[in-house]
């Protein structure tokens, strides 16, 4: 039972604590503790309590308690809610949080004086552990609770966090460590991911969702990914609940779905929008509706997947596949974020693709079968910047450093070799040719790394973190003082011309001119807008869930859950062509007007398919075959050329791929973004800052010819080590087409059709069809455009 | 080698899709803005540790160039090193590399702002070079007479073709002047509707693209840019 006044707040309340709330009090001294526990299950109340009890009425000075959440508004939001039952309990507990958006004079004083319980993220953790003061800092240091941990383990985020954790444990031997997780499929892995032993504690899962698939009076359409078919249904199920969110997967997605609902939206319901791009204002005035309950439903991007409390959402609609389990169970568990009240969702498929996508992950969610790829290894960027920031507290010598480091569950398994390169690239640049002896960024001094020029850790600090943004431009109202409305990607921007008009924040707004690093634009209140492609992450779909699919779709007995016209669309496929199955591979050819076609259903995810679509053509054209260009989609890849393939299985050589892989895709655009990605997070360039970025000085270059340079000069460089390493992930996804032809181990089906076959014809609709790139056609365009211009200027080319 | 004849001056020169400007009549081959031992220069400074292998790159495509034109004369056109420590500093692999190319032709190395003092090397140290109708010089200056050649600025142009995006390193001229590119590997660019190139050229203007195809269009062609990238 709970001691005073905490029982007596309990009681207060009408609560009983929740059995694993005891169960990690009754656990606090244990080193290491994983919780699971569902949505709503007080995960968060159960992660302070043990600190609450320990710091009591009359704590000590010093910090007590370190949590670390992904989001900074997470961070908030939790100490307004710890901050009512502190107050009640009278307990005498300072808790401050801390993140990017802290004010200076609030930071300067958490140096010196530090609360009882401190509240940040993985950044602005690693930030502290940098100064000079850390050991006094955070050498009382009792625990740490990492909230959400399974999203923390998604990215590098996670791996800078467990380097920071491993560094805490030195400073302060006694710090125990609590992980919050909802969904995790593999809760060892996880523990472990934690590190210090950690035991994994699962609490009662709750009931079964309350999921369904909505069955719209028109069938979703071929092709795309908006839903917006689907948008008088929703504003219907909207107007049935008191308060829903309505998850899409992108950014542009978002904005022409919510512009869709409004233009259904006859009783004129209070609907929000919310996603990463627009500006802090406008996403916070959002949000203060929101727990005013002043709006009926938001449309939101994954900038709300995480658990801040809306407290009385009893709907989630899901646009779009969900993509993955995990982030699917994540969203739902939104709706009646209350212990066992079970979550009530829709899912809305947005083209037929997706009908059997939804069906896919409904099976998984009641099997309570979660996605997840697998961790891979500590990530060597983010050790260098670890071992960057080290040195700029104190001095360090290397062994010390080694073994602490693999005290973190992600690098356990780090060899030596590995360390010292990364300690190499951080001294002396880790270069072939030893050029900065003299200039080393650290050097060795009586056993010990420090920096050469202690001055360095300003411009260290300010590089601190592993997410690179895509190169924004804000976007803002011309004119003087004209109101910021957000962001978009550079390369959106570029392909704006004046006058072209674009969805942004639920309005129409005209692109006027580029200024400086401002897009400014005008409101427009025209119908048809050139639709705002700034699409952010898209995200594959998971290899469960696309091996789930390819279970449905090779089961006719299972069929009976689809609907009509589905049935109807795979009876057509298995007539004309052949059904796809999971332990083949299907390839289909066939022409159409002057063009051959070649479709592969490799149900390996959109990365690995755009992949595939690169080197397949790139071997097509090396053979003659004129391949014209590419389109693909999570469960597809359809190629187009001018000759017929005679033999499609000779193109997927596992051998072929990976050389294409290491030569040719070595030039690729999403090598170079990869490349700048890794040299950014190890350090090797400075990010872009805001405020100090490219001015317009000519002294700027871009990494791209860093890339080249090392490529050619410095091929075995730790660098291109880690950019090679992540493009086996990620954009390209190599793995995942490695693991489709082990899958089929040479079980090639070719099918020779007479016309468009049933299951290819939405991959014609797909919208980012990709021209065969290359010297010849980029010579023949530029060329093109060359003549037309001097032409127009009136001068003879 | 790609390439794009212009005509200044009553001069025929011929804009490489290297970067390089080629004056047949004079066998004379002009670079701008080589920026030798930049990566060194930023790690002396305390700054990043670059792949120090930008020296060896220009001087590899400089040696391609020279050996495909043969040149009796080359004309560097300032900040050809990063600063005059760089010159100092050279590598004896790379100064022998330089002193090879250098051997058997006149060499004019143009002072620039960031190695304004006379380098530690062979060959001609001048503040400006003029020669025929042409003046040689690092910076272009507001107020010239007809025929001036210069670099300093790394004009770079984006073109819009259909949707693609093309940003490229470019010459740019019209009757009177004539700006190169910058022919060194760690160099960034301006874009050539920043002012500080915009309002030196007069109507008329043209851009030559480097690389392939290296091609000439109207300088009021390039699609509408931010700062530089």
């Amino acid at each position: 039972m709970l001691p005073e006044p905490f029982a007596g707040w309990f009681a207060r309340r009408g609560w009983t604590p929740h059995p694993h709330q005891l169960e990690l009090l009754a656990r606090a001294q244990a080193p290491a503790t994983l919780l699971i526990a569902p949505t709503g299950g007080g995960k968060t109340l159960a992660g302070f309590l043990p600190s609450l009890m320990e710091l009591g009425a009359a704590p000590g000075p010093g910090l007590h308690t370190l949590y670390v959440s992904p989001l900074k508004a997470l961070a908030a939001d939790i100490r307004r809610n710890l901050a009512a039952p502190v107050a009640e309990m009278g307990l005498a507990v300072r808790i401050e949080d801390r993140t990017g958006d802290t004010g200076q004079a609030q930071r300067a004083r958490q140096r010196t004086d530090p609360p009882h319980i401190l509240l940040t993220t993985p950044e602005s953790l690693a930030l502290m552990l940098s100064y000079e003061e850390a050991p006094r800092i955070f050498g009382g240091l009792g625990r740490v609770v990492v909230d959400e941990i399974h999203a923390l383990a998604e990215s590098k985020r996670g791996d800078q966090l467990m380097l920071g954790l491993a560094r805490l444990q030195s400073l302060a031997p006694g710090m125990r460590r609590v992980g919050l997780s909802a969904t995790v499929e593999d809760p060892p892995a996880l523990a472990e991911f934690l590190g210090g032993g950690a035991r994994v504690m699962l609490a009662d899962p709750g009931p079964e969702p309350d999921i369904a698939i909505l069955e719209t009076q028109v069938p979703p359409p071929w092709a795309g990914q908006g839903g917006r078919h689907a948008a008088r249904a929703v504003i219907d199920l909207i107007a049935g609940a008191r308060t829903t969110l309505v998850f899409i997967n992108t950014r542009a997605q978002a904005e022409l779905f919510f512009q869709a609902l409004w233009a259904e939206n006859d009783a004129d319901l209070p609907i929000g929008l919310h996603h990463g791009s627009l500006s802090r204002e406008a996403r916070a005035r959002v949000e203060a509706a929101m727990v005013e309950g002043r709006l009926r439903a938001i449309v939101a991007t994954g900038s709300l997947d995480l658990g801040i409390d809306w407290g009385s959402v009893d709907l989630v609609v899901q646009i779009g596949a969900p993509k993955n389990v995990k982030r699917l169970v994540q969203r739902i568990g939104r709706a009646n974020h209350r212990y066992n009240a079970p979550s009530r969702a829709v899912l809305v498929p947005a083209n037929r693709f997706e009908v059997l996508e939804c069906r896919a992950a409904l099976q998984a969610v009641r099997a309570r079968d979660l996605d997840g790829e697998k961790r891979g290894e500590g990530p060597l960027d983010v050790l260098c910047q670890h071992i960057l920031l080290t040195a700029c507290a104190a001095p360090f010598a290397a062994d010390a450093l080694y073994d602490e480091v693999r005290t973190a569950g992600p690098y356990a398994g780090l060899t030596r070799a590995d360390f010292d390169a990364c300690l190499g690239f951080c001294a002396t640049g880790g270069y072939a040719l030893r050029a900065y002896d003299r200039w080393q960024r650290l050097v060795e001094r009586g056993g010990k790394w420090g920096l050469r020029d202690p001055r360095r850790a300003r411009a260290l600090r300010m590089n601190i973190g592993t997410i690179v943004d895509p190169e924004t431009l804000a976007v803002r109202l011309k004119g003087r003082g004209g109101a910021p409305l957000g962001e978009v990607e550079e390369s959106f921007a570029a392909t704006l011309a004046p006058g072209d008009t674009f969805l942004f924040g639920g309005q129409t707004v005209r692109f006027e001119s580029l200024r400086e690093m401002v897009v400014e634009v005008t409101k427009n209140p025209v119908r048809d807008p050139k639709i705002a492609l700034y699409a952010g992450t898209k995200l594959a779909t998971s290899t469960a869930l696309a091996e789930r699919m390819l279970r449905l779709i090779a089961t006719p007995a299972d069929w009976a859950v689809l609907p009509g016209y589905m049935r109807d669309w795979l009876d057509a496929q298995a007539r004309l062509s052949a059904l796809p199955r999971p332990d083949r591979l299907l390839i289909e050819t066939y022409p159409r007007g002057d063009r051959q076609h070649l479709c592969l259903y490799g149900f390996a995810g959109r990365n690995a398919h755009q992949t595939l679509g690169l080197l397949v053509t790139r071997r097509m054209e090396m053979a003659g075959l004129e391949p014209l260009g590419f389109v693909a989609n999570d469960y597809a890849l359809l190629i187009w050329g001018l000759a017929s393939i005679a033999d499609p299985a000779a193109l997927l050589g596992r051998e072929g791929l990976r050389e294409g892989l290491e030569g040719w895709l070595g030039e690729n655009a999403v090598m170079k973004r990869t490349f700048r990605n890794v040299a950014t997070v190890a350090g090797l360039i400075e990010r872009n800052l805001p405020g100090k970025r490219k001015t317009g000085r000519q002294a700027t270059f871009s990494t791209d010819i860093l890339y080249d340079t090392l490529r050619r000069y410095d091929p075995g460089h730790l660098m291109l080590r880690i950019t090679r390493a992540e493009a086996g992930r990620g954009l390209v996804d190599f793995g995942r087409i490695e693991a489709m032809l082990a899958r089929a181990e040479g079980r090639i089906d070719v099918v020779r059709a007479p016309h468009v076959t049933p299951l290819s014809a939405p991959l014609l609709l797909e919208i980012g069809k990709v021209p065969i790139r290359g010297g010849a056609a980029e010579t023949r365009l530029i060329a093109e455009e060359a003549d037309r211009l001097l032409a127009e200027a009136g001068l003879v080319p | 080698m790609d390439a794009c004849d212009i005509s200044f001056c009553g001069e025929t020169l011929r804009a490489c899709s290297s970067g390089a400007l080629w004056w047949e009549a004079r066998r004379t081959l002009v670079v701008a803005d080589l920026h030798f031992g930049k990566s060194e220069r930023l790690a002396r400074r305390g700054g990043a540790l670059l792949p120090p292998y930008e020296t060896a790159a220009t001087l590899d495509r400089l040696a391609a160039e020279i050996g495909v034109r043969a040149p009796a004369c080359v004309v560097c056109l300032g900040d050809s090193f990063d600063d005059d420590e760089a010159s100092r500093s050279l590598a004896e692999a790379q100064r022998l590399r330089l002193a090879a190319l250098m051997a058997g032709r006149d060499w004019v190395w143009v002072a620039g702002n960031h190695d304004p003092g006379p380098l530690a090397l062979g060959g001609r140290h001048l503040a400006e070079w003029h020669t025929g109708p042409l003046a040689f010089r690092h910076a272009a200056v507001p107020e010239t007479a007809a025929g001036e050649v210069s670099g300093h600025l790394h004009p770079k142009l984006r073109l819009v073709a259909r949707g693609r995006v093309v940003a490229r390193p470019c010459f740019v001229h019209d009757a009177r002047r004539l700006i190169l590119p910058a022919f060194g590997a760690y160099t960034g660019g301006l874009w050539t509707d920043h002012p500080a190139i915009r309002d030196l050229m007069g109507p008329g203007a043209c851009a030559v693209l480097t690389g392939r195809p290296c091609r000439a269009l109207p300088l009021a062609a390039a699609s509408p840019a931010r700062a530089a990238g």
